[in-house]
């Protein structure tokens, strides 16, 4: 008994104190669920424990009776046995699917939880952990917490239980036979430790090697491309095969070791049965016990020790389950580094649902609904105030930033005041700072010292929903959702009408391929066909902001992959249909420059020219010499 | 349903013996088990109600030896099932993926990618446990069933009536249920998938998402998808349930059936006690292969499943292949003349020719740039050369001869391209370059990086040439992988280099540097570079315009640029002459 109790001891002690706490918030809203679950599920284990004692009663005492003309006692035990088979299925049946219905509800809840909380997570926690961490802490971690708590846990539960209601009944019946079936679990429970152990191990090595195989494969379909025209079929190939080979050893040790596992308990298990054999059979004939309890012993054997295997699967389901749990605990710990504003201003009534109820997902009483007083009436939304005035005046005052504490310092004291309306591009080297200044005024990260204003307001006081909606960046990733065009150009602004969404992709010169797709806007941006290249991608991206109408629009090298041309008809787009909006354009190139009222050229960190292009171009510096080579290649 | 599983079996020939010792041992484990009840019957009815001490001894060793030979069976039959799968399974996945190592790009992107995956691992593993478990047991549970109700009717016909009344129902519900079942759980799976691509996309948009505020927006979408799922394992659970009442009320039903028949046989004289223990021990030991039966069957039909995809992929015919009667080709390093002659080209999906009437000529030596608005095709041009697609109609000659006459290896070792989305393996650096000539020496991978301005980060990695990159090692960014790339491409000095937009991801300055360099070493080859910048096609000796599948004009890029407007705009020279009159205007002043 002491390998069936292990399991439940030894977990909490390992589970760290979010993850309890964590496990705490899933479970408590649904205690009395969990009682149900419980009760029914330990009440079907007992009953189905006591099934083999009817057959002992019927051989024990019924047929005694019955061959004394009374068939009472046997015709009982028959109707016992036959209804405790239905209760048994019964209980079964209600167990699985209440079970169901509870795990179902807190993985719900444990899965849109962690969701809404990473999309919360700012973008420095996003950039610190790679996209595969955080998508497969919500994928396979997620599959191994669901995996225990909607099999493994009610597995075990019954398992432990079947074992204890049979060894009551053994001792019951009779404890001398019981002792010499206990006696069978001693090498037994030495058996699991051994195989636990060693299994453990070696089906990580089969999950370790597998995962370098599917690697491979991944890489190479996926670069087909370079592997044919490369001619690498060969090396690939010895690659699987150096790859395979480990898996194929590692798998065929995990099945080995299972092998030793099964037929050592099959032998353990049948040794203890001719045991009973005799020793019961011996007792039977000195009048000692009789052979209803004999049959009895024969027909719990099997079942006693079966629970053992189940046991041990759980086990491991539980391990994982613990590490998946701690990992998403984790995340769930992290705090977003740019926070919601605790009396925005300049916030509008529709912001109001956006409230920071769980943000931290823990204490959401703590947090009283401050999101809705404060200076939030004095602004109004967006719309009504275009028009009577320029938006968009944007200032960095005394801007510092570092990525990280004991990174360099990326922009020391900055200041830079761009005037609502202009139009500003930014030039420099790799790594002078451009990108960083794009994300700080996206609000991506906030600075260390020093602050930057949107029409007056610090960033940080303006609620999520305001900033997004005024200030909008494109940059050189043009990442397609799944979905059709239509959706894909609707991230700008989902309740865009079809009009709309058509309006926008005919600025940027999309319309017509989008036209000749097969079902034109509907189509979906995944099937092929209906691929878009690297240019297109960008084109959808633009239409998003056509559709988001922003105030600020900040392009970070986002007219890279087009060609001139297309990055022209952008430009030219933009110009005619965000008039009057402040922009900042960060680019490599210099056509990119064309239409902007203002250069600043950047180093490390620090604006070094500043003024309108032909300023620059006569002022003979950097810019100048860039704009030189550049005309160069023109002639 | 059969035949492609069928079609596994010449894979098995090299361990035939081995398996056929795993199909007799399964055999011999599950029949002698249900011996065990006899002797105990035997034991119970003889020396226990005679009172024979000295009689138990026999039955007792007949249990521990059938006892032994089970266990040894089960051990045996185990360990010789695991090498023989195992084996199986790679072999197969090596089938698979030699196969579409060699299959057309066309024909790859018409795949999801996924999709291959799954094959190559989830189905693959499906049939290893079918080889190891499923198909021995579907051979042999009917054989053990069969032998259990004939002990049944030696002790009592009645018993086995009954008990072959409640199996029948047992197994049909079963494989019912299971696959009813199976259509649920790939439901359940498939809402899994489609919750996976929304946190993926959730994760790697962030930014996009963060940009536009649209975090509430997929927060819904997420929800209600998850509430899908919610919705689809709930009635997973029902089916299961309904199978887990059919599989415990049924078989108990016929014991307890049994128990009172054979008990009221008993009270006549007609059975012995120790027959009917035995019988319902029989009984309990029947239940397991009963139950196994669905669950087999619905095994049985993923497995068939598992190898009608298996086959699919490995059916598909291989569209480019060697030439029956090759042509070679003179020996030589010097540059390739390259012709496109009247070539046409037509996606596999597509509904209108991407090429048409397309010639060009690239003299040996020369670097031809080719520009072209998007979605003009200049990507297929460059794939048709190592043959990554085939022309439609028409041909591409290299020195004089189709490329399709040359063996596919001779043609990939003189073809060297640089695609334009830099594809990389989880491999050393050392490796990634010399892709295409493994025996290059370290000075010539140094001379590649040193030409592609690669060099100089490279030395700065952890661990040089030999630092892991790619999937599984330190990541690079887009302008250190397109580097790579075009280092890759131009080492062992091939004598075509196709370069596709070879530099759109790096900085102005360094492309000012890798483009010093490259000048010199294209000389070595004959080149095409695509190109969408005016700094790229400077780079070429001429410049050849396409536009409408065909190329309308080809001619130095200085004279294009003085004489053509199309290929002015194209390059962004028309707004130049505007930006000089706006320079001048505004630094007179």
């Amino acid at each position: 008994m002491r390998m069936g109790t292990a399991p439940p001891e030894g977990a909490p002690a390992q589970l760290s104190q979010p993850a309890r706490r964590l496990l705490g918030d899933l479970i408590r809203p649904h205690r009395a669920r969990l009682a149900l679950v419980a009760a029914v599920t330990v009440s079907t284990s007992v009953l189905a424990a006591g099934i083999p004692l009817f057959v002992a009663m019927a051989l024990d005492t019924g047929l005694p009776r019955a061959a004394d003309g009374d068939p009472g006692p046997l015709v009982g035990a028959t109707a016992g046995f036959l209804a405790v088979a239905v209760l048994v299925s019964l209980g079964t049946f209600l167990g699985i699917r209440l079970n169901a219905a509870l795990v179902q509800r807190m993985m719900f809840a444990l899965r849109t939880r962690l969701f809404r909380h990473v999309q919360r997570l700012s973008i420095g926690y996003h950039e610190r952990s790679t996209s595969g961490r955080l998508v497969s802490r919500q994928a396979s971690d997620m599959e191994s917490v669901q995996q225990f708590m909607a099999g493994a846990l009610i597995q075990s539960v019954m398992a432990l239980v079947t074992m204890v209601a049979i060894a009551v009944m053994l001792v019951w019946l009779d404890p001398l036979l019981a002792l010499v079936v206990f006696a069978g679990f001693v090498p037994l429970t030495f058996l699991t430790i051994w195989a636990n152990r060693r299994q453990r191990a070696a089906y990580r090595a089969t999950r370790t090697t597998i995962a370098r195989v599917i690697v491979h494969v991944v890489e190479t379909m996926g670069g087909i491309r370079a592997v044919q025209a490369f001619r690498r079929e060969q090396r690939g190939l010895e690659r699987l095969d150096e790859e395979d080979a480990a898996y194929c050893q590692a798998n065929t040790e995990a099945l080995q070791g299972m092998a030793w596992y099964t037929g050592g308990t099959r032998l353990i298990g049948n040794l203890s049965l001719a045991v009973i054999v005799l020793l019961g059979g011996w007792l039977v004939i000195g009048g000692d016990t009789e052979v209803g309890v004999l049959a009895a012993f024969l027909l719990s054997l099997r079942r006693f020790y079966a629970p053992l295997d189940e046991l041990v699967q759980a086990f491991n389901a539980y391990q994982s389950a613990a590490a998946a749990l701690e990992k998403i605990a984790e995340v769930l710990s992290a705090r977003p580094d740019v926070p919601e504003p605790v009396s925005p201003a300049g916030g509008t009534g529709d912001q109001a649902d956006a409230a920071p109820e769980d943000q931290t997902g823990n204490v959401p009483e703590d947090r009283p609904g401050s999101a809705g007083r404060g200076e939030g009436d004095e602004a109004s939304p967006r719309g009504e105030s275009r028009g009577e005035s320029l938006r968009g005046e944007v200032r960095f005052e005394d801007v510092s930033f570092r990525y990280s504490a004991s990174g360099a310092e990326v922009l020391p004291a900055f200041s830079l005041h761009v005037p609502a309306g202009q139009t500003v591009a930014m030039v420099g080297a790799t790594g002078a700072g451009k990108s960083t200044l794009a994300k700080l005024l996206c609000r991506f990260y906030d600075p260390a010292e020093g602050r930057i204003t949107l029409d007056g307001t610090d960033l940080r006081d303006l609620p999520d929903r305001v900033l997004r909606r005024r200030i909008v960046m494109v940059t050189q990733e043009s990442y397609l959702f799944s979905g059709s065009v239509a959706d894909n150009i609707r991230i700008g602004n989902p309740d865009a009408g079809m009009a709309e969404v058509v309006r926008a992709a005919q600025a940027v010169g999309l319309h017509d391929f989008v036209e000749s797709l097969p079902q034109g806007y509907e189509t979906d941006v995944k099937r092929r066909g209906g691929r878009l290249s690297s240019g297109q991608r960008q084109l959808v991206a633009f239409a998003r902001v056509f559709l988001a109408d922003p105030d600020v629009i900040v392009l970070d090298e986002a007219t890279a992959s087009l060609d001139i041309p297309g990055e022209r008809l952008v430009q030219a787009a933009l110009e005619r249909v965000l008039a009057g909006r402040t922009a900042l354009i960060i680019a490599h190139r210099l056509s990119t420059v064309a239409i902007a009222d203002r250069v600043l050229v950047m180093k490390r960190g620090r604006i070094v020219e500043d003024g309108t292009p032909a300023e620059l171009v006569g002022a003979g510096g950097e810019f100048a010499s860039l704009d030189a080579a550049w005309r160069e290649t023109l002639v | 349903m059969l035949r492609p599983l069928l079609r596994l079996l010449p894979d098995l020939r090299p361990y035939r013996g081995a398996y056929t010792a795993v199909l007799v041992l399964t055999a011999v484990a599950t029949v002698i088990s249900l011996i065990i009840p006899v002797f105990v019957g035997w034991a119970i009815d003889g020396p226990i109600a005679h009172g024979d001490y000295a009689g138990l001894w026999l039955p007792v060793a007949a249990v521990t030896a059938i006892g032994l030979l089970e266990a040894a069976a089960l051990l045996t039959r185990r360990m010789l099932a695991a090498p023989v799968s195992s084996r199986l399974e790679i072999a197969w996945r090596r089938r698979l993926y030699a196969h579409l190592q060699r299959m057309a790009v066309a024909r790859h992107d018409s795949w999801e990618s996924g999709q291959l995956l799954s094959r190559a691992v989830q189905d693959l593993s499906q049939l290893r446990r079918f080889v190891s478990f499923g198909a021995p047991f579907l051979l042999v549970t009917p054989l053990n069933i069969v032998v259990g109700l004939i002990i049944l009717a030696v002790y009592s016909p009645v018993i086995a009536l009954i008990t072959l009344l409640c199996a029948v129902p047992t197994v049909v519900i079963c494989t019912w249920l299971q696959r009813r079942f199976q259509l649920i759980s790939r439901a359940v799976q498939d809402q899994n998938g489609e919750l996976t691509t929304l946190v993926e996309e959730s994760v790697q948009g962030i930014r996009i998402i963060k940009a536009f505020g649209r975090g509430e927006t997929i927060t819904a979408r997420y929800a209600a998808q998850a509430r899908r799922l919610w919705s689809t394992e709930l009635e997973r659970a029902r089916l299961d349930a309904w199978l887990n009442i059919a599989l415990i009320l049924l078989p108990f039903l016929a014991i307890g059936v049994s128990l009172g028949y054979g008990t009221w046989q008993i009270v006549h004289g007609t059975m012995t006690p120790g027959a009917l223990v035995a019988a319902i021990t029989v009984m309990m030991f029947l239940r397991m292969p009963i139950e196994m039966l669905g669950f087999l069957l619905s095994d049985a039909y993923r497995s068939a499943t598992a190898a009608i995809r298996h086959w699919e992929v490995v059916d598909t015919p291989i569209d480019i292949t060697d030439p029956a009667s090759p042509s070679s080709l003179p020996a030589t390093d010097a540059p390739a003349r390259v012709e496109f002659r009247d070539v046409r080209f037509r996606f596999p999906d597509a509904a209108a020719d991407t090429l048409a009437g397309f010639s060009l000529v690239l003299e040996p030596g020369t670097t031809t740039a080719l520009v072209g608005a998007t979605g003009t095709g200049k990507t297929a041009v460059a794939a048709l050369l190592p043959r990554l697609h085939d022309v439609t109609a028409g041909a591409v000659l290299l020195d004089g001869t189709d490329v399709r006459d040359l063996p596919l290896e001779t043609l990939r070792r003189h073809v060297a391209v640089a695609f334009d989305e830099p594809i990389l393996f989880s491999a050393s650096v050392r490796e990634n370059v010399a892709l295409g000539s493994p025996e290059a020496g370290d000075d010539e991978v140094w001379a590649a990086l040193e030409i592609a301005q690669a060099a100089a980060f490279v030395r700065e990695l952890p661990e040089g040439l030999d630092t892991l990159i790619g999937e599984q090692g330190l990541s690079l960014s887009g302008g250190q992988r397109q580097r790579l790339s075009l280092a890759r491409a131009i080492l062992g000095r091939p004598r075509v280099l196709v370069l596709d937009d070879p530099l759109s991801a790096v900085d102005v300055t360094t492309e000012e540097r890798v483009q010093e360099r490259l000048r010199e070493r294209l000389r070595q080859s004959t080149a095409l570079v695509i190109a969408h910048r005016p700094s790229t096609a400077a780079l070429a000796d001429r410049v050849a315009v396409l536009e409408g599948g065909r190329i309308v004009d080809c001619a130095p890029h200085a004279e294009l640029l003085r004489r053509s407007p199309a290929y002015r705009s194209l390059m962004g020279a028309r707004e130049l002459r505007q930006g000089d009159d706006a320079v001048s205007a505004g630094s007179t002043p």
